[in-house]
């Protein structure tokens, strides 16, 4: 069964959309999209510098995820720049210079539109190993920090009085992200990783009550966008990654269409 | 009687000399604070005094630049900050609120929720609720587990008057019930005193403390407030059986309404102050 690049395609994609719905939830409720987006863009840094040291390109994007995220903290505690431009300072130039950096490798040939937008045709056996095992630790990781991560959402104050330590949860949170940014790269590319975490569970916002039930519609979502992409990038040849947000923005517009049900309005 | 010492007090919190330094100015400087089980405690203060950090650096959320801060072993706490800045995104029924810190059985967040008077809120959206229905909310929240220290940070914001009293003689019924401490904030003077033990007379330090009586004749509080507020304190310390309308009139409990703030019901106990 795992002969078909297309079910290797389909398997890997269902793994990641189960990971991105949950972990997404978070950026959209704690108003990081942006921030998930920097650390999305150093992967391309982390790449080049795993081949320049050739070790795993996926500790190399994990590594600099990580190193970006905590650099960004320790730059906003400087604090003169604002978050926003520190984080359009970091996404850019982390971005630019991993494409330099590749550049200056005449013995490296890569492929700089996989990077970028991700080829979830080419996934191996080993990739499913890699974003199964990878996504499962994250999403074990998650449901075991699930209430201090959500009171630290909704009141860090509260989280800290109440005897939780949200900025250990933050931490954590910001390695959980590296860590799928780096199993999702080779599947999504580094432009649209952030697509998949923020438009599931935006599409899923309307429909739910509870914080556990956006996650989870979160989750079907974007399962629901990785078959109709990969079904319509094989039906039109169109590029997989990109056919896959494109269906994420339908699912997303399908919701929004939806009349805002009574529960919602009334008390 | 001749040599009666004072019980020892059962201290939860005591914060000693604490101090708070940002951008080269200190906040707060020297404050001492203490609180014991089933005592209440208010801050009171002009904006700007300081409480909310004091408060703060009590449960530990801020570190102080000096001082010491002691909390009981294992000493659980029910907290209304301030402010809550909860994004839109994130649904949330006001009984999962409820269980944002803690499990809880249903029976217990229908208690609770009862316990402020909007049980049948339960389903209802956090973000679809009025200013006072969420504080109420947000107070159910910090006494669900019933915590050692309940500490409330303005917690009659957005609350009506009528509401107001209600609140706080709420927060008094659970002392009274629970045995917690407790630790208040509040910006004006209103009915806060007449539940109080001590207060805390804030204003950068510590300008003067001990309970409302001494508090209010005291020449800091005169000095920090104006005369007008210590007639206020007055005021409030008697019986609530007036209220005080929206346009500054006062009505009395045989529903009298009358346009002079000194105009009370025979049940008034007036404590010495003057008419003139």
């Amino acid at each position: 069964m795992l002969e078909s690049f297309f079910t290797r395609a389909l398997i890997a994609g269902v793994g990641l959309a189960a990971v991105t719905g949950p972990l997404g939830s978070f950026i959209v409720w704690r108003r990081m999209a942006y921030f998930g987006d920097t650390m999305a863009h150093s992967a391309i840094l982390g790449v080049a510098l795993a081949l320049f040291f050739s070790f795993s390109p996926i500790a190399g994007v994990f590594a600099i995820a990580v190193v970006i995220a905590l650099l960004l903290g320790f730059l906003e505690r400087r604090g003169t720049l604002s978050a926003d431009s520190l984080l359009g300072l970091l996404s850019h130039s982390t971005l630019a210079l991993g494409l330099v950096l590749v550049s200056l490798m005449p013995h490296v040939r890569i492929d700089l539109m996989g990077l970028l937008f991700g080829d979830i045709l080419a996934v191996s056996v080993t990739d499913l190993v890699v974003i199964y095992g990878g996504g499962i630790a994250v999403l074990a990781v998650l449901s075991w920090l699930w209430r201090p991560m959500l009171a630290g959402t909704v009141s860090e104050e509260i989280a800290r009085a109440e005897g939780f330590d949200p900025e250990r949860t933050r931490l954590i949170f910001m390695v959980l992200l590296a860590g799928l940014i780096a199993i999702a790269m080779k599947i999504l590319g580094v432009l649209l990783i952030t697509a998949m975490l923020i438009i599931p569970a935006t599409a899923a916002r309307r429909l739910a009550r509870t914080p556990e039930q956006m996650a989870v519609y979160a989750a079907l979502g974007g399962v629901a966008a990785v078959l109709a992409g990969l079904w319509a990038s094989l039906a039109f040849d169109t590029p997989s990654g990109p056919s896959i947000v494109v269906a994420a923005l339908g699912v997303f517009a399908l919701t929004s269409a939806l009349p805002t049900s009574h529960k919602e309005i009334s008390r | 009687m001749k040599n009666f010492t004072p019980p020892p007090r059962d201290d939860i919190v005591r914060i000693e000399g604490i101090g708070v330094k940002r951008e080269g100015r200190w906040l707060v400087r020297g404050v001492d604070m203490a609180i014991a089980r089933g005592e209440i405690v208010t801050l009171i203060g002009p904006n700007g005094s300081g409480k909310s950090t004091t408060v703060k650096t009590a449960l530990g959320i801020i570190r102080p630049d000096e001082g010491r801060v002691w909390r009981a072993p294992k000493l659980s706490i029910g907290y209304v900050p301030q402010k809550i800045a909860m994004d839109r995104s994130l649904p949330m029924t006001v009984e999962r609120l409820m269980r944002l810190t803690g499990r809880h059985s249903a029976s217990t967040v229908t208690a609770a929720l009862a316990t402020v008077g909007i049980a049948h809120l339960a389903q209802a959206q956090v973000h679809a609720l009025s200013g006072g229905e969420f504080q109420r909310a947000l107070i159910a929240r910090a006494i669900i587990g019933k915590p050692d220290l309940l500490v409330l940070d303005e917690p009659v914001q957005g609350v009506d008057f009528s509401g107001e009293v209600a609140l706080y003689d709420l927060i008094g019924a659970i002392r009274d019930e629970t045995g917690c401490g407790v630790l208040l904030i509040s910006h004006d003077l209103h009915v806060v005193m007449a539940r109080t033990d001590t207060v805390i007379c804030l204003n950068g330090h510590v300008c003067c403390q001990g309970t409302p009586d001494t508090v209010a004749a005291s020449g800091e509080y005169t000095a920090l407030f104006g005369p007008r507020a210590a007639q206020t304190l007055a005021i409030y310390r008697h019986e609530h059986d007036h209220a005080h309308l929206p346009d500054g009139t006062v009505r009395d409990a045989e529903g009298r309404v009358s346009f002079d703030h000194h105009a009370h019901g025979p049940h008034c106990g007036h404590e010495g102050h003057d008419h003139a």
